[in-house]
């Protein structure tokens, strides 16, 4: 039973979560073809082609998928696999895959699974819950499994020599459901926050969206992506694309420096994987202290700007 | 236009759960618990639409045990005009959810649904996309605004890298997201009123729905716990074991 992993991409360029759920495919042992639906998007199937696993990359590119609306997106992922001999459906557990994902299980009639952080078996594995205070392994008897991965637990997957074959896919569904009408996308050179090696987060100890920018001084030094507490999303600080945490994004770098966060569990739910931890707070009994590989009590004012001078 | 809201009895958002020793699930008892926050948002999101004028009326639906009408009275509390539960024993998977709360969709047919993104609890963040398949409807996710324009409703969406805005067919599922309000408190006349506001409580074996398990748990585990490392004096300390010692920087 083959796999059907479905990419995401963005104005033709791969996300880079793709190739993490292809490394989580690939542990299945099975055939992969990697369905690749939008306008436009063949430099994204040619991409795509490049990479050790794929078996056959689906290309489906109509104006119907031009915004990759759900409705229409989740109506060609069922058809596909109602037509052929897929196993398992598989996505990124990104934004994108969460949106698109349950809604394939559901007109498939099967339970769908989220998060999965280890492949245990075909129908066995393990995923995250009540804000990663627990892992479950669970076991379905579905025919079809439908997954969403998440991308810090499996490395990307790697180019190889030879070319998969590119299919293009006639069929087209248009459900009218719903129409695109704008997009706001903050333009940053910055690195993404889910793909940094290094990531450096602020909480409500900033005090203030401008005082983020003493974090971005020390992330230009560093390469790294600048992140957020919950509680400085809260607070109008920054934007909530920028949340680390149960409900945001979940990242695992190198080297995580939290600043003036206090470490509620929602929030170590988004970064207690990452190897190395650094806490900046002034409060000494501060949770995230607990969780810390090093940790600095002080003024974050003070702290911050010296380790930008220490960096340079 | 009807809006149907619906609310999740969750643990609260400040415990921290544990796993039971035996492996066998984690453990629940006599720790507090809440509306779940999302759910909470999407109720506020109902009543402002009906504080606007965009909506006539608001149900709150529940699916679980009993102890679930606790949660109901707070959303009837909040505003929402009645509440349906549909009784059923813990532990149901998001679709079967999807499909108790469809049944509720086709007697009350209400132009919106709303519901929270996730549950703290399931983390599963399935239901409210599960439910619009079901309906065959349009679906707005991770929503920060809501705006009914005619037959649709425009919707704002927290996506990866920013925002995106489309324009849903009438009926919709619309999921909230951190952003989209900040849910009001009940004051105590409002509670008292609560308790006089009807909650139909319906069996969920009377509907006719397969809402057996799909999913074996064959274990739970905790996640392998990091230990605190050690306190450093001085920034000039902090950047010279990160270069030398951790090897990251």
């Amino acid at each position: 039973m083959a796999v059907l992993l479905i990419a995401e991409h963005h104005e033709g360029t791969l996300k880079s979560g793709t190739l993490n759920a292809l490394s989580a495919a690939a542990s299945l042992g099975a055939d992969i073809d990697v369905l690749v639906a939008g306008q436009q998007a063949g430099s994204v199937s040619e991409t795509l082609a490049a990479f050790a696993g794929v078996s056959c990359v689906l290309i489906s590119d109509a104006p119907e998928y031009a915004d990759q609306g759900v409705e229409n997106v989740a109506a060609l992922v069922t058809e596909l696999v109602r037509t052929s001999t897929y196993g398992h459906v598989i996505a990124a557990s990104t934004a994108y895959g969460k949106n698109l994902l349950p809604r394939v299980a559901a007109l498939l009639d099967v339970a769908q699974v989220s998060d999965v952080v280890e492949i245990v078996s075909p129908n066995t594995f393990v995923r995250p819950y009540y804000a990663g205070n627990a892992l479950a392994t669970v076991e379905s008897s579905d025919a079809v499994k439908v997954l969403t991965v998440r991308t810090t637990a499996f490395a990307a997957a790697e180019r190889m020599g030879a070319l998969a074959p590119i299919k293009t896919i006639s069929v087209t569904h248009d459900t009218g459901l719903s129409k695109f009408l704008s997009a706001d996308f903050s333009v940053s050179d910055r690195i993404e926050l889910t793909s940094a090696k290094v990531v450096i987060s602020g909480g409500r100890g900033m005090g203030s969206g401008e005082n983020f920018a003493l974090l971005e001084k020390v992330a230009d030094k560093l390469g790294a992506a600048v992140g957020a507490s919950r509680a400085a999303v809260d607070a109008g600080f920054v934007s909530n694309d920028m949340q680390v945490g149960q409900t945001g994004k979940i990242v695992a770098p190198d080297l995580y420096i939290a600043v003036g966060i206090s470490g509620a569990i929602q929030h170590l739910a988004g970064m207690k994987d990452s190897k190395i931890i650094v806490a900046i707070n002034k409060d000494e009994e501060a949770p995230i202290f607990r969780v810390a590989d090093y940790g600095l009590v002080a003024d974050l004012f003070e702290a911050v700007p010296a380790l930008e001078a220490a960096l340079s | 236009m009807k809006v149907l809201v619906a609310v999740k009895r969750v643990v609260d958002a400040n415990v921290k759960v544990r796993v039971k020793a035996d492996e066998s699930d984690v453990e629940l008892s006599n720790v507090k618990m809440s509306i779940n926050p999302f759910c909470e948002i999407a109720v506020e999101a109902a009543l402002q639409l009906k504080e606007s004028g965009q909506a006539s009326e608001v149900i709150a639906v529940s699916v679980g045990p009993d102890v679930c009408q606790e949660q109901l009275r707070t959303a009837l509390a909040m505003g929402a005009d009645r509440a349906v539960l549909i009784k059923t024993g813990n532990d149901l998977e998001p679709l079967a959810i999807a499909k108790l709360l469809y049944t509720v969709t086709q007697r009350e047919e209400p132009g919106i649904v709303l519901l929270g993104k996730q549950s703290i609890d399931g983390d599963n963040n399935q239901t409210g996309q599960m439910l619009s398949a079901l309906m065959g409807s349009a679906q707005g996710t991770f929503a920060s605004q809501i705006n009914v324009v005619g037959d649709w409703v425009n919707v704002i969406r927290e996506v990866d890298g920013g925002l995106e805005t489309r324009s849903l067919r009438l009926p919709a599922v619309i999921t909230a997201d951190l952003r989209l309000n900040e849910p009001r408190y009940a004051s105590l006349p409002n509670i008292m009123k609560a308790k006089k506001k009807p909650l139909e409580v319906i069996d969920a074996s009377d509907l006719g729905v397969d809402i057996a398990p799909r999913l074996k748990v064959i274990k739970v585990s905790a996640p392998p716990e990091r230990k605190a490392g050690i306190r450093v004096n001085s920034v000039q300390e902090l950047v010279e074991k990160l270069k030398n010692e951790a090897g990251v920087i």
